[in-house]
């Protein structure tokens, strides 16, 4: 039996995430022969990101173009995805694990009245069944799951699932989709871009990261020269965030946010269970740190022992030097 | 103003897991209130000390979840509501279902949750539970002011900062910085025993069988490799960045 799976696909300034062709990835491997993928993008003024997407292994893209929808509101999305998800009738909806994701996923799963795979990381085909991976403790183990006959909704973390790839040639349909005409209970009275520019934690290469050694907001300063230089982004320990350092936006780890990036460079962070649980799974782990028995110093794969408004200014010129 | 606060029990954030039997293991383990779901709590008394009202906590979960609501109340809740069964199996499709037949027949302004749960963090349930009772949600919110039948509020989007305004009821989910919760005083604990403490099962609510069919199910449970230790690098710090850059070059190949 063929089955349907729709992606609904995130833009940030005017172009796609990373993360809306790693779900779309995704479906990919769930979905097999005879199985149809559909595309649904959500904003105003999309004519150039449907046709970004049209190249990709999709057969159809539902455009919806309103006012209400240039930023985000939970009411209004759900409204305007009603009439997309009536005539696609998805058996799985495929999202990214955002601030969007995360908000709008367990609305349509409940709608759907499907179950929902948060977070996920890895999916398998295996004995006629799609097998999902995602943690639990976020991180500290991992569970794998699977969907009892029913529809699905799955979130993708950003980062772990490999972006799908144009195909040559490939044209998708595109099919304009009208918002319907209702009264919203919810308003977006103004969104302050604090990120603009800037690389999201979740989806940076490479984080410089800093706890309660930066000893103050100003002290995060070298650690952002370091990260703008090598185009990733900086967060923080529980310890800093709870000292006023930084926002808490910018907090890994069981609580804050469960980041994997290539490279997380930890400065003047101990290393307490609840944020190691947040980073132990970046592949390249390092420490800066004064105190040589600092936890963090037992799952790094390189260490420093010095103090780290001396060795983040150095390394920042070393990188300079290589990276020209 | 009523105010319900649904919370979860969780593992505190310091814990280590084991897993025993294919199961994590819970003795010893030290239980909390879900962190993101105490802001909520926090919030909801916040709300009832400057307006009035009543603040419910309400929690699905095992028996254990008892110490939880009692916590809630000791700073400062006025009524609990456990909803334990052992027919209720651990998913978000279910559990959704299980509080909003509680929800049917009561009235709320307000219905509070966490953004997330971090034991399962999956973040379904507040979410789910608004939409089946037909209210609007605002996720991740980091300040709410209600006033007459609406509520200003600012909500966190990775990083960036969205002021709405949504009209009452509607349920919120708290982000970190929201406020600080505070600690349960001595008079707040002794009070909370003397609090209204309702214990409800399956048969105490609407709840048709089909409902309980969980939707998703675990195949394996495992524990993360541990990571090895790497190399502390040595000689004076200019040397070090410098072997380090190196290294990411070489060894790694990083960058």
């Amino acid at each position: 039996m063929s089955r349907t799976y729709l992606i609904i696909a995130e833009h940030r300034d005017g172009k796609l995430r990373q993360v809306a062709l790693e779900a779309l990835q995704a479906a990919v491997i769930a979905s097999g022969d005879g199985d149809s993928l559909s595309a649904v993008v959500l904003g105003s003024q999309l004519d150039s990101l449907a046709g970004e997407l049209s190249s990709y292994p999709l057969s159809d893209i539902h455009v919806i173009e309103h006012d209400s929808l240039i930023h985000y509101n939970a009411e209004a999305y759900l409204a305007a995805l009603s009439p997309v998800l009536d005539s696609v009738q998805p058996d799985a909806v495929f999202t990214g694990h955002t601030a969007i994701g995360r908000d709008l996923a367990p609305a349509i799963a409940a709608k759907l009245q499907a179950g929902q795979l948060s977070d996920v990381i890895a999916i398998e085909p295996s004995d006629g069944q799609i097998v999902y991976t995602r943690p639990l403790y976020a991180g500290k183990a991992f569970e794998k799951k699977i969907v009892q006959d029913s529809r699905s909704v799955v979130t993708v973390r950003p980062n772990n699932i490999p972006a799908a790839q144009p195909t040559e040639g490939h044209q998708a349909r595109i099919i304009k989709v009208d918002t319907p005409a209702n009264s919203l209970r919810t308003v977006v009275k103004e969104v302050v871009r604090k990120t603009s520019g800037k690389v999201d934690l979740t989806e940076a290469k490479i984080i410089v990261s800093g706890g309660r050694g930066v000893k103050s907001a100003d002290g995060f300063k070298p650690l952002e020269e370091l990260a703008g230089l090598l185009g990733g982004a900086v967060g923080a320990s529980r310890g800093a965030c709870d000292a006023g350092y930084c926002d808490y936006g910018l907090q890994i780890g069981q609580t804050g946010k469960v980041v994997t990036p290539e490279i997380y460079i930890a400065c003047g962070i101990s290393g307490a269970i609840q944020h190691l649980a947040g980073m132990s799974q970046s592949r390249i782990i390092i420490a800066i740190n004064k105190d040589p028995e600092a936890p963090i110093f037992k799952i790094a794969d390189y260490g420093i022992v010095g103090d780290l408004f001396e060795v983040v200014p150095l390394l920042t010129r070393e990188f300079r030097k290589v990276l020209g | 103003m009523n105010v319900y606060v649904i919370l979860k029990q969780t593992f505190d954030t310091e814990e280590k897991i084991v897993i025993q039997n294919g199961k994590v293991a819970e003795d010893g383990v030290k239980f909390v209130i879900n962190p993101y779901d105490e802001y909520a709590v926090e919030e909801a008394i916040r709300l009832k000390e400057q307006s009035g009202g009543i603040v419910t906590v309400v929690s699905v979960g095992p028996e254990r979840s008892a110490e939880a609501l009692r916590t809630a109340l000791a700073m400062g809740a006025d009524e609990a509501v456990l909803i334990s069964d052992d027919r209720i199996p651990a998913d978000e499709f279910v559990v959704s279902g299980v509080l909003a037949a509680y929800f049917t027949d009561k009235s709320y302004d307000l219905i509070l949750g966490g953004n997330f749960s971090v034991d399962n963090g999956a973040g379904q349930v507040a979410v789910r539970l608004a939409e089946l009772l037909g209210i609007p949600h605002i996720s991740s919110i980091i300040k709410l002011e209600p006033s007459g039948g609406s509520a200003a509020v600012r909500r966190d989007a990775e990083g960036d900062l969205e002021v709405l305004e949504v009209s009452l009821p509607a349920l919120f989910t708290a982000q970190q910085g929201l406020n600080e919760p505070r600690y349960p005083s001595l008079p707040g604990i002794m009070k909370a025993k003397k609090k209204p403490f309702q214990q409800l099962s399956l048969d105490d609510l609407d709840v048709h069988t089909g409902a309980l069919e969980p939707k998703t199910s675990q195949v394996e449970l495992f524990l993360p490799p541990a990571r090895q230790a790497g190399q502390i690098l040595q000689g004076d710090i200019p040397a070090q960045a410098a072997k380090l850059v190196e290294l990411l070059r070489t060894q790694s190949k990083a960058i």
